[in-house]
């Protein structure tokens, strides 16, 4: 109902139960449809995602972009487009430079004896996600500047501008997987968030659960990157608001993650569409309002992490 | 159930900090262990919950393996209080004491309403039953430390696992701890504690029996009011101790007194 193309509430309804113009219909079964679910399930399986990043390395600063997800996604989705690939394959390439950036961090953080393993862990995701980031740069030099520069530099940013349902239909079950093991798992992950020793004396197979629910994670985040390009500040900061209303455990910190960053994205992607006569890259956005309000959220009271 | 080690040698990756070492464990009993810092007590109980591999010897839960048992075998076994610590995130007290019921329900399964009236009555038999619905990071060290023991009742494993229990709590809270966990071992209740700690007066107030472990071995076990000797506590803690016996007859342990303040420097 809010855009360019002016449509009225009853027009919208006309045309998604199919009786709107054809103009109407296009606009709003083809276009903003798929952008408004595109937005939702964005932002659901990011800020689902960082909920459980939060609980499993038992610290309130990670994010998924942690681990390297987001900088190996976006180094895949970078190689797609400077290789010219169809838009199925940018996908696919991102969703598996996410997966080979997670692999690449365990495995190094397994080789690595001694010292604290998920301090170990998170130091190596920011060593590898600086590696794929730096080869995503080389990648921007060497791309033709006209042609998909602007494209690459779009993708980084983030956006749903031109999502379609053909986007979303196949990350839907990928997502929808990823989702299953953080559902399952909800009461180990509390107990996991209490640290990998105690965890294990609670009768936890502490190690197996973890790579379990890193897996997923990484899954859901891999495959709405794919999607919407980098989104960040979404899994940092929508944990903290959803841990605020309805507490750490985790059987309600994930639907309510979900929930909140579900609405979060769609409003800050209406706003994006909406706001200007050109459309404001989503990741900007995100970045605008999450830096201020995580800020906030350091500075008053740490009720949400202490 | 009784944990059983023989000769047992343990220490991080290979670097072995004691060997040597045998000890028991069964119902109604406590175990003091005794020590000063970096001895080994926190690798030895480390070691005995099966989180830190073996370097040698025998450790088993009766008579299996430890090393073969599952994480969830292990823990309905035994359990660990470990010292009271802050979490990142701001569980409830109950929500803290549910997570002993762990290893009591199914891999997918959240805890049931009869475990929450498990975890309740735990707190309540350490006197804190108004502690629940408090927020566990914002409890004094005493109060956190009950709700990690009631943790451990919670769990109902027989052998229970403490690392000095006392070590950061004031006066007032030492007492009242050490007096909860005398209560929990109390003969007939069919549970077994070993505890580590830095104060021998404990180990002679608990009547415990005693495992004195310096240099990564085992200098002295047996009941406190035998083996807590003057002469053997002076070796263990490098400062002179006597032992003395007070009017209503219990002993208790206290420096000796130095001739003179020019030894201070």
């Amino acid at each position: 109902m809010v855009g360019p193309y002016a449509i009225g509430p009853l027009q919208t309804v006309a045309a998604l139960i199919g009786l709107g113009d054809p103009q109407a219909d296009i606009v709003v079964n083809r276009i903003r449809l798929p952008r408004v679910a595109g937005a939702c399930l964005v932002g659901a399986a990011l800020a689902a995602a960082g909920a459980s990043y939060q609980a499993l390395f038992r610290n309130p600063l990670v994010s998924p972009d942690i681990l390297g997800v987001s900088a190996g996604a976006g180094l895949g989705a970078v190689a797609g487009i400077f290789l010219a690939l169809p838009v199925a394959l940018i996908q696919l390439s991102a969703f598996a430079g996410g997966l080979v950036a997670v692999a690449v961090v365990m495995a190094v953080a397994a080789a690595v004896r001694g010292g604290d393993r998920v301090l170990t862990l998170v130091l190596t995701g920011v060593v590898i996600g600086a590696l794929a980031g730096a080869a995503t740069s080389l990648l921007k030099v060497l791309a033709d500047p006209y042609d998909q520069l602007p494209a690459i530099t779009f993708w980084l940013l983030g956006s749903l501008a031109s999502v379609t349902s053909d986007d979303i239909l196949p990350a839907l079950p990928a997502v929808a997987l990823g989702l299953v093991p953080l559902v399952l798992l909800r009461w180990r992950i509390n107990v996991l968030s209490m640290g990998d020793e105690e965890a294990r004396a609670l009768g936890i197979e502490a190690a197996r659960v973890r790579l379990l629910v890193i897996a997923a994670a990484t899954l859901v985040t891999a495959s709405v990157t794919a999607v919407a390009g980098v989104v960040g500040w979404v899994g940092l900061v929508i944990p903290h608001i959803a841990r605020m209303l309805v507490g750490p455990a985790f059987a309600r910190l994930l639907p309510a993650s979900a929930l909140i960053g579900a609405g979060y994205l769609l409003v800050v992607d209406t706003a994006a569409r909406t706001l200007a006569a050109i459309e404001v890259p989503l990741g900007i956005l995100t970045a605008v309002i999450g830096a201020p309000v995580f800020v906030w959220l350091l500075a008053s009271g740490r009720r949400g992490w202490t | 159930m009784r944990i059983a080690a023989r000769d047992l040698a343990i220490g991080h990756g290979r670097v072995a900090i004691g060997s040597g070492l045998s000890l028991d464990l069964g119902p109604d009993e406590i175990v003091c262990l005794l020590g000063p810092n970096g001895c080994g007590k926190t690798t030895l109980f480390r070691t005995l919950l099966g989180l830190l591999p073996r370097l040698g010897g025998r450790l088993t839960l009766d008579g299996h393996d430890i090393a073969r048992l599952s994480r969830r075998q292990v823990a309905r076994s035994v359990a660990y209080v470990p010292q009271a610590h802050t979490p990142p995130f701001p569980f409830d007290a109950l929500d803290v004491v549910l997570m002993g019921r762990t290893a009591r329900i199914g891999a997918f399964a959240q805890p049931s309403a009869a475990d929450r009236g498990m975890a309740l009555q735990a707190l309540d038999a350490l006197g804190i039953a108004d502690l629940a619905g408090r927020d566990y990071a914002r409890l004094s060290g005493g109060q956190r430390q009950l709700v990690l023991i009631a943790r451990a009742l919670a769990q109902e494993a027989p052998l229970i696992v403490m690392d000095e229990p006392t070590a950061s709590l004031d006066f007032g809270n030492r007492l009242a701890v050490l007096d909860r966990i005398a209560a929990l071992a109390r003969p007939g209740a069919g549970r077994g504690v070993i505890l580590s700690t830095h104060d021998p007066d404990q180990a002679l107030a608990l009547g415990a029996r005693v495992l004195a472990l310096s240099g990564g071995r085992i200098v002295a076990a047996g009941p406190a009011d035998t083996v807590l000797t003057a002469e053997r506590l002076t070796a263990i803690y490098g400062v002179p101790l006597t032992v003395e016996r007070t009017a209503s007859g219990r002993r208790v342990c206290l420096p000796a007194l130095q001739s003179s303040a020019a030894t201070i420097t």
